[in-house]
């Protein structure tokens, strides 16, 4: 219960916070802040932005948690940005090329994104461990080759066939048929509310993303292989004592995050069908704030994600209503972010000075034991 | 005379604990005044009171003869109180000039920085330049360039000439030697700590306390401790430390203060009292001695360890090797058996090698020649974690480097080295019931305090810290135990306990290599001792007919063994 009470204190305390800086911004640059975070909450009241959300909110997860399985080994896996966009690139073409079954279709396709974007990782895990690359330095790199070097020329090279007269909504790889496409989920929430209205979908990565999570946190917490990732983050050296094959536990980490990183394009692919020449970039750098707020917890992730996912789609209706500039929601995720760092690291020192007074407490109340005990 | 410090009455309660209870001090200046206690015993938070980290709620603080109140260290520091910590704060990638230094850095005189101001502005000149050429990138330019301006004026404006010449007399004035040039990477332990008295003296220190200084030493670097010791009491300064071990508390001290349970019990000066008498006054009982009964060494060979090399010629190219000679051996062509049953002990001058014949052994380091027999396997290619499944248990020397995950709960903590088998996991999961189960059979057994198996491993004190490892390790029921300094740095009481399931582990047949420093502790539990001077092994004495003086011989190659003497 103590327990729960700390981590829940910084959280709390870090939002509380970032509300009241952004109050005081948007009130020196002249904008009425209860207006305008009136006019979010309200927008956000709404079923269809309710999805526009949690689709939104589906990629940052998932690159969330890409880079906090990262983290815990205290590997800083910056290139999760050039992991899924070269996974989502070769999953689409892949999959346009193909005609298997629906089911077979699509995880075929989420297969081969999850594998590209593990081999993709990889290699910053191979370099870190036979060359010692600080894998900070190999993974941005490895984003910079990824988009700027591969992606631009596969994409070139994969484009799909023109007709005669194409509109720019033709460009990108091959369609996928329709077999391959991960089918929407209106009906979930529809079975609790109203009917989703204005062409809305919501995504089906969206129970990917929650089995991704129920499994990060089963294999954190429960296997073998999360504890040994654990320790070495925690503890390198003890680790290693403890028999954890340092070298080893790096690759892996980096494929599994890499792994994960893959099916972050899935959303967008199962969406639009193709890989798009203007796909959705950022989400990989996202995810790594999304992280930090999180705290690499498979639940705080999720409130994390959906807290960047409502300020960046509510934020549009400031466009609209006048009540502010919606860049505001940028500058909430920023401020949060700094205000979760300092919060955490407040909370845990008192954590620690609670844990040693208890500790010491026992030791007192025992006390007489440890004459009887010296004695021995 | 005024007394350098005197406390009276003070009383610092922590939420349920009375850490200090009224406890009395007098500190005469110019002399070396012992604290010792138990852990626990609340000498820590007394100097901290003493050093202004924490404020006293009741009594007074006198330092020569003025009524004092610290908020800070910083106070401390004003009134001439230094402050040694048991854990260096050191800089490691930096020289020892810069360490001390650190934080209190004399400046140049401004006058002679004026010619330094046009390079400086010739600098921000041709980056604004550039600025005005290419908008973007220029923009990032002038950032970096201004980056370093800065680094290198902080460099620049420090007076290292002045500093240094400072230091080499606070230095030589203490007969503290040490080169301000090395970098305190390269540095051993020993002479890591004069860095940091240095360091407390060149911030105008008088009174300097010292937190167990001795807890990290070999007997040869102990005894340079003294002597510095005993050079800067005769020029002038007060010392107070915190010892746990009383023959060296009796060795060096003038008046020795001992604390239990939050009190002071005796305060007395050095003429005439025993080590167990003061033992008494510490635990209320009789001083532990780490003897074995009679042998139980069997005729089954555990380990057989056969011309083992490790670095030199094979070119093991790790870092492990960074402060030996070139292409020198760190393990030298050393052999040894250990039956079941039997404890061999190593002594040796840290550094000469069993290091890594642990490493070796634990298949941490790799070997260059030889090989490792254990129970007729040869492990020598293992992988760690097979050689730990095979049933090798290891007390690491560094318990919070290499033995303990410190910000995770106990539990998780009980698993570690472990987590492959029952009861703590399986292949492919970590059996949390079976764990938590384990740890609190390894709680109740091993006497570790506290208040339940769920708080961080950071908060236990150091001696249940490793009851909780030796626990771990020998509930896990090993074949083999490779034990390196077990009781290094914890208290009387768990020191005995240590000793004891050692004892019982070994009548149980298993067989233990000890490494330790505290040679009465070898002597003491050891059936046979090896000597290891330059990562070789110089002698094989029997504990029954030789003393801690003969073994100091051996261990710094004053005395040499015959070969074959054995």
């Amino acid at each position: 219960m103590r327990r729960l009470g700390f981590s829940l204190a910084a959280p709390v305390g870090a939002f509380v916070l970032t509300i009241i800086i952004s109050t005081v911004a948007l009130w020196i640059f002249g904008s009425d802040p209860l207006e305008a975070y009136g006019d979010m909450l309200g927008h956000a009241r709404k079923l269809e932005t309710v999805v526009d959300i949690l689709n939104r909110a589906t990629p940052f997860y998932l690159s969330a948690v890409a880079a906090a399985i990262g983290f815990r080994m205290n590997l800083f896996n910056i290139g999760v940005e050039g992991q899924y966009l070269i996974a989502f690139l070769i999953a689409a073409q892949v999959g346009g090329l193909i005609s298997l079954p629906s089911a077979l279709h699509i995880l075929v396709i989420m297969l081969v994104a999850m594998i590209v974007g593990s081999l993709w990782a990889g290699i910053a895990g191979i370099l870190k461990t036979t060359r010692g690359v600080n894998e900070v330095v190999s993974t941005i790199m490895l984003n910079a080759i990824a988009v700027a070097g591969l992606i631009a020329w596969l994409q070139r090279e994969w484009q799909a066939e023109l007709g005669e007269q194409f509109s720019s909504s033709d460009l990108g790889t091959n369609p996928i048929e329709e077999s391959g496409l991960l089918p929407t989920i209106n009906w979930l929430p529809e079975i609790f509310t109203r009917e989703i209205g204005q062409g809305k979908e919501l995504t089906g990565m969206l129970l990917v993303a929650i089995l991704v999570g129920v499994a990060y946190h089963v294999l954190l917490n429960r296997t073998r292989f999360g504890f040994d990732l654990r320790a070495s983050g925690l503890n390198p050296f003890a680790a290693r004592a403890g028999g954890v094959p340092p070298k080893r536990m790096v690759v892996a980490a980096m494929m599994l995050s890499g792994a994960v990183a893959g099916l972050i394009g899935m959303v967008e692919l199962a969406d639009r069908g193709k890989f798009p020449p203007d796909p959705i970039q950022g989400l990989g750098f996202a995810g790594i704030a999304v992280a930090l707020l999180g705290r690499n917890h498979p639940g705080g992730m999720v409130f994390s994600a959906l807290l960047f996912a409502f300020l960046d789609v509510s934020s549009g209706v400031l466009d609209t209503t006048g009540a502010a500039s919606r860049e505001i929601a940028t500058i909430m995720q920023g401020i949060v972010l700094l205000t979760a760092v300092v919060a955490y690291g407040v909370a845990n020192r008192v954590r620690e000075r609670e844990e040693a007074r208890s500790t010491a407490e026992a030791l007192v109340t025992a006390g007489d034991d440890e004459l009887a005990g010296a004695s021995a | 005379m005024v007394a350098a410090i005197e406390l009276e009455g003070i009383t610092k309660r922590f939420p349920g604990v009375v850490a200090n209870d009224n406890v009395n001090l007098v500190v005469e200046p110019g002399e070396i005044h012992a604290i010792c206690g138990e852990n626990g015993a609340g000498k820590s938070t007394l100097m901290k009171i003493l050093y202004g980290m924490q404020r006293p709620d009741e009594g007074t603080m006198k330092v020569n003869g003025q009524l004092v109140d610290f908020s800070s260290p910083t106070d401390a520091i004003d009134e001439g109180i230094g402050m040694v910590h048991q854990h260096f704060m050191l800089a490691d990638n930096l020289t020892v000039l810069e360490n001390v230094i650190l934080g209190g850095e004399p400046r140049r005189d401004d006058k002679s920085l004026r010619s330094l101001w046009f390079p400086a502005i010739a600098f921000a000149v041709a980056a604004i330049a550039i600025l005005l050429v290419a908008s973007g990138w220029g923009l990032i330019f002038l950032l970096a360039c201004l980056a370093i301006a800065a680094l290198w004026w902080f460099r620049i404006r420090i007076d290292f000439e002045n500093a240094e010449d400072r230091l080499a007399r606070v230095a030589s004035e203490y007969g503290l030697n040490i080169d301000l040039d090395q970098v305190v990477e390269t540095l051993e332990v020993g002479e890591r700590q004069r860095v940091e008295i240095i360091k407390v003296l060149y911030r105008g220190a008088e009174i300097l306390i010292l937190d167990e200084p001795t807890a990290v030493l070999v007997p040869q670097e102990v005894e340079a401790l003294f002597d510095n010791m005993r050079e800067l009491k005769a020029n002038g300064a007060t010392i107070l430390f915190i010892d746990h071990k009383l023959d060296e508390v009796l060795e060096i001290a003038d008046s020795i203060t001992v604390l239990r349970h939050g009190k002071t019990v005796a305060s007395i000066p050095n003429d005439g009292v025993t080590a167990h008498e003061l033992a008494e006054l510490m635990v209320g009982s009789e001083l532990p001695t780490p003897e074995t009964a009679e042998s139980t060494v069997t005729d089954t060979v555990a380990l057989d360890i056969r011309n083992l090399s490790v670095g030199g010629n094979a070119g093991s190219g790790s870092a492990a090797g960074a402060d030996d000679t070139e292409g020198r051996r760190s393990l030298d062509d050393v052999s040894l058996t250990i039956h079941k049953g039997e404890i061999l002990g190593i002594a040796g001058v840290e550094g000469n090698g069993q290091g890594d014949l642990v490493d070796a052994i634990m298949g941490t380091e790799d070997t260059s020649s030889g090989s490792i027999i254990f129970e007729g396997q040869d492990i020598t290619k293992w992988s760690v974690r097979k050689r730990r499944e095979a049933g090798i248990g290891y007390v690491p020397e560094d318990r919070h480097r290499e033995g303990l995950l410190l910000s995770s709960p106990l539990w998780e903590n009980a698993a570690l080295g472990h987590q492959t088998q029952a009861p703590y996991g399986s292949r492919w999961f970590i059996d949390r019931d079976g764990t938590r189960a384990q740890t609190e059979i390894i709680k109740e057994s091993f006497d570790v305090r506290t208040p339940n198996i769920d708080v961080a491993a950071h908060a236990l004190s150091g001696g249940n810290q490793q009851k909780l490892i030796i626990g771990r390790e020998l509930t896990a029921d090993p074949s083999l135990l490779i034990a390196a300094h077990p009781t290094r740095g914890i208290d009387v009481g768990a020191q005995a306990a240590v000793w004891d399931q050692m004892r019982q582990a070994r009548a149980n047949g298993l067989a233990t290599l000890l490494i330790s420093a505290d040679l009465d502790e070898l002597i003491g539990l050891s059936d046979t001792i090896v000597v290891m001077l330059r990562g070789r092994i110089v002698a094989t004495l029997s504990p029954d007919d030789v003393t801690p003086r003969d073994l100091g011989a051996y261990m710094t190659g004053a005395a040499v063994q015959e070969a074959g003497a054995r």
